[in-house]
């Protein structure tokens, strides 16, 4: 049989590029993690992981363990990314049923609009809001004359008349909802748009109240879109550092992403560093796999079709 | 709440959700474009309109050299990973859609893995591998390139094999019934059709290379490997002038434009019609 050969050789390029520069890169990360340092605080990696060193690791766990610094991060970072997933939820939800049900004729209009910020340069909306939110900006200006910063200082979220960008961890948070709640409409979309009508119908038919109708079938059948929805932009809010840098910068708002890359890319401590992405990893992996089996099943589902 | 009541009638709340939250998209952005046109030093007063923060100023995009070779920079890492990653992405897909048996759902995954890998983690793991292992090479252009296309990958992966699925097996039967050998089955049916596949996926890699951030900044190697998402990054607080809006809203054009561009390829060659497919084109981009 050609065919079986043909196949595997033409997978053959990718494969081995995504294990050089994908599992490979992984693996020095392990390496310097479990590695030492040198007297210039330089990695120094160990690549049989027979000789692997654990003193690294044992400090940084060490440090959540008495309540350290990491922890402290790492307990901001979850308050951090929860809000913003529920916030997202909040918004997301009522956007992406609208679209899916009752947009009519604007249907392919809004799928335009909801797409659009999915190629707008994520750091161009940072500086978008970035502008608007200096202290003599447009968007301060809006918010001052609805109250909106009254409200927001009244509920300690604000420490002061246009000081959005002085620091203000409720800033962060709606960043980060702004950043990546597209990413979450679009999947929910999809998912509630292929809910069969008929379903929700039957219910009806049968005597439930549309709420109930809503509560017992569209919102169970629409459950694996949120989760996963949720999933995708709860892991790149985890690494992101970005977004806490350009609106607020301050160490009182600072997240695990921030940390990491304090400690590899601005670079003082590499050994450091790398071991906080394993820690990070392993404990985003969960949600990895779950996404990836989402993902695989829709796939298999798909080709079913 | 009629809404409750009757979700089959015209809910209210609905679209004034879905209308605030668009303007919330879209405005801020819209002005940060505005000011790009302003005749003044302020990004937050407008002063009348003018071009001179893309052309007469010495501070303009075209007179400064730093911003001109941000520009200059993020589109030769755009072709380069267009260059790459297609041709290596059209062949994964093949590859693993038609190959069953040992080892092809470990490719599978392998796959899928930078997919859902925060790009921080890539950023750390590239970075180390690049000072560690291929510190030959180094940090700058080349290991840029490379760090985008293993993400980029992926993207090429997921919009061919959406396609293969569709064409269906019927076509290179027909070919193998009236003797085509293995090689012109590939090259002279599957290819064709796949093309408008390959189009869309080289028009979303040539984007996502553009808009690339982290991978892009963790590989870097002083301010000639700077990109324009790079300088966004270390000057949106202290910007001196409007030229840098100016600087994004023309990357931010020609994203738009290769991405509506792909799209309509898509569609006019491929017959995707329904709003669900628009919206799986879209998907692809499952995270920056």
């Amino acid at each position: 049989m050609e065919s079986r050969w043909t196949w595997r050789f033409l997978a053959l390029p990718g494969v081995v590029w995504l294990s050089l520069f994908f599992l490979v890169a992984f693996y020095a990360v392990l390496c310097v993690a479990f590695g030492n340092q040198n007297t210039l605080n330089e990695p120094v990696p160990f690549w049989n992981p027979l000789d692997w060193n654990v003193g690294y690791v044992l400090e940084v766990l060490q440090n959540f363990r008495d309540g350290g610094q990491y922890l402290t991060v790492y307990l901001r970072t979850f308050a951090y990314v929860g809000i913003a997933i529920v916030i997202s939820l909040l918004i997301g939800y009522p956007v992406a049923y609208f679209a899916a049900r009752h947009a009519g004729r604007w249907k392919g209009l809004l799928l335009v609009l909801l797409v659009l910020p999915w190629w707008i340069n994520y750091l161009m909306r940072m500086l978008a809001w970035i502008n608007l939110l200096d202290a003599a900006g447009w968007g301060t200006k809006v918010l001052h004359y609805t109250a909106i910063d009254q409200l927001f200082i009244s509920l300690h979220l604000l420490s002061g008349e246009g000081r959005w960008l002085e620091g203000q961890p409720a800033t962060v948070v709606i960043a980060l909802v702004y950043g990546y709640v597209p990413f979450f409409v679009l999947p929910l979309f999809a998912a509630l748009d292929r809910i069969d009508q008929r379903h929700i119908e039957a219910a009806r038919d049968l005597g439930s109240s549309p709420f109930s109708a809503f509560r017992r079938v569209t919102l169970p059948l629409s459950l694996p879109g949120i989760l996963a929805g949720l999933v995708l932009i709860a892991l790149p809010m985890f690494g992101d550092y970005y977004t806490q840098d350009l609106v607020s910068a301050s160490p009182r708002t600072s997240m695990i992403g921030n940390q990491i890359d304090q400690f590899t890319r601005q670079g003082s401590q590499k050994t450091v560093g790398a071991v906080l992405t394993v820690v990070l990893a392993v404990v985003l992996l969960v949600f990895m796999l779950y996404y990836l089996r989402a993902t695989r099943r829709a796939g298999r589902e798909g080709e079913r079709e | 709440m009629s809404w409750l009541r009757n979700p089959w009638g015209r809910p209210r709340f609905l679209p004034i959700v879905t209308g605030v939250y668009i303007l919330w998209s879209i405005v801020p952005v819209t002005v940060a474009v505005l000011f790009a046109f302003n005749d003044g030093r302020s990004r937050t007063t407008w002063q009348g309109f003018s071009t001179r923060w893309f052309l007469d100023d010495p501070g303009s995009v075209k007179n400064d050299p730093g911003l001109l070779s941000a520009l200059q920079h993020t589109l030769l890492l755009a072709v380069i990973c267009v260059v790459v990653a297609v041709p290596l992405g059209v062949a994964l897909a093949l590859g693993l859609q038609r190959w069953r048996g040992h080892g092809s759902g470990a490719a599978n995954t392998l796959m899928l893995l930078p997919l859902v890998t925060p790009e921080l983690v890539m950023g750390v793991a590239l970075l180390l591998l690049f000072l560690q292992i291929f510190n030959g090479w180094g940090l700058g252009t080349t290991a840029q390139a490379i760090g985008q296309v293993t993400f980029a990958v992926s993207y090429v992966v997921v919009v061919v094999r959406g396609r293969l699925v569709t064409i269906g097996r019927e076509y290179e039967e027909a070919a193998a019934d009236l003797g085509a050998p293995p090689v012109s089955r590939l090259t002279r049916v599957l290819l064709p059709l796949l093309a408008p596949a390959i189009i869309a996926s080289a028009g979303i890699v040539f984007a996502l290379s553009i808009d690339d951030f982290v991978v892009t900044q963790y590989l870097s190697a002083g301010a000639d490997t700077n990109t324009v998402s790079m300088l966004l990054y270390s000057t949106a607080r202290g910007a001196p002038s409007p030229a840098l809006n100016a600087l994004a809203s023309i990357t931010l054009v020609i994203t738009l434009v290769t991405i509506a561009l792909a799209y309509l390829v898509y569609r006019r060659f491929a017959g995707a019609g329904s709003a669900s497919e628009a919206a799986t084109l879209g998907e692809v981009a499952i995270e920056r």
